[in-house]
């Protein structure tokens, strides 16, 4: 991120904490919840601040190319500056709607039996497409061919046809800061 | 045997290549339906004998039709799943109108099941934030890098270059965005004069 680029409202707020990142940070954050997402077998916890926060750093942006001069350069490294944190947002977001629509049943069993503190895996509105989702294929299935079924046979347990996300499948860890004294326990899979 | 129909459903599937959505097979759909009906039929007679009758004999039978009524209904459901999945990966690829050739090989109903999904999404990447929110079927690929290879076109200098050495670049330079195609850069930067091949950072 340049510092040339005048950013209006520079320090952007992680919603109810009002955290203080600067732009470098944001993307920064965006990248590790990408990277965590893409590695991660199971939709891990929604970040919908960071999201937001990065829409608006990216409109911000495409403003100040449009008032900037027509100096080629500087507006041609810009705007790949702004492809480059679309790519990574886009594919962060295809990533989570990927893992929703695979495991649909799961997701939202788990969102209706969220305990009340917990944060969610979903955004709202990953929540209605989850839910879009599951009604149009269970009605899908049920006019095709479940309802021409004999009548014992016509309800489908989604939740128990479609498979779960393995947890037990690897995955690739690095260490941030040093640690001491870590436990490794053989069944505690660690992910950050 | 029973199910060889509804195993010829997902066979035809499995033939298919990854990506590629063959056209419904409403034949064979309606085929394994008949089946199951006949099969329940004859069970719900057998139950009636058995429980009536005291033919404890047909219990085996019984739980053979009842094994394969499920085995019809686990293969059609896996057929049908399948192909919503190929339909779904339509979206992505070919964008929300479909060509004509792949919109033959659906069935009505998937059709619909289509349409609702496309109007899903279109909802979910509307509130993404902004006006008109991100369109994520976009930037399928990650942009070009910020170094382009630089092609002599003209005489090689005697002088080696040394990599601190300064290059005057006197042409308009378009910068790769993700559309362009690499053949595209070296021709599109118009380098001239005396250059030497290497990574160039603009």
């Amino acid at each position: 991120m340049t510092e040339e680029v005048d950013f209006l409202g520079q320090d952007s707020d992680g919603g109810s904490e009002e955290v203080v990142l600067t732009p470098a940070e944001l993307i920064e954050r965006l990248e590790q919840a990408w990277m965590n997402e893409k590695f991660a077998p199971e939709l891990l916890e929604s970040k919908p601040e960071i999201v937001e926060c990065v829409m608006e750093q990216l409109e911000h942006m495409e403003e100040n190319l449009r008032r900037a001069k027509r100096e080629d350069l500087k507006v041609s490294i810009h705007q790949m500056e702004m492809e480059r944190i679309r790519y990574v947002l886009s594919s962060y977001l295809r990533c989570r709607l990927m893992k929703i629509e695979k495991f649909f049943p799961h997701v939202l069993e788990k969102e209706k039996t969220r305990p009340e503190g917990e944060p969610s895996s979903l955004s709202p509105e990953e929540l209605a497409f989850a839910r879009e989702f599951m009604a149009n294929t269970e009605s899908y299935l049920k006019n095709v061919a479940l309802k021409h079924m004999p009548p014992n046979l016509q309800k489908v347990d989604l939740f128990r046809a479609v498979p779960k996300p393995d947890l037990d499948s690897y995955v690739f860890l690095r260490v941030r800061e040093r640690q001491e004294n870590i436990l490794v326990e053989p069944d505690t899979d660690e992910q950050r | 045997m029973f199910c060889e129909k509804a195993m010829e459903l997902i066979r035809e599937l499995h033939r298919a290549p990854e990506g590629q959505l063959p056209a419904f097979n409403e034949d064979g759909l309606r085929q394994v339906l008949e089946e199951m009906k006949a099969l329940y039929e004859q069970n719900q007679s057998d139950v009636n004998e058995a429980k009536s009758g005291g033919r404890s004999d047909l219990i085996p039978t019984i739980k053979f039709r009842h094994c394969s009524l499920l085995r019809n209904r686990r293969c059609t459901v896996a057929y049908l799943y399948d192909r919503l999945l190929r339909i779904r990966a339509l979206r992505w690829e070919y964008g929300s109108v479909l060509p004509n050739a792949l919109r033959f090989h659906m069935a009505a109903e998937e059709m619909e099941w289509f349409n609702n999904y496309k109007r899903s999404l279109a909802t979910y990447m509307r509130s993404l934030g902004g006006d008109e929110g991100l369109d994520i079927t976009q930037d399928m690929k990650p942009p070009k890098s910020l170094y382009i290879e630089a092609g002599c076109s003209g005489a090689i200098s005697a002088q080696p270059a040394t990599s601190t050495s300064q290059v005057h670049l006197n042409c308009n330079l378009h910068l790769p965005g993700s559309s362009d195609s690499p053949a595209s850069a070296s021709q599109v930067a118009g380098i001239t004069g005396p250059v030497s091949k290497r990574l160039w950072r603009i």
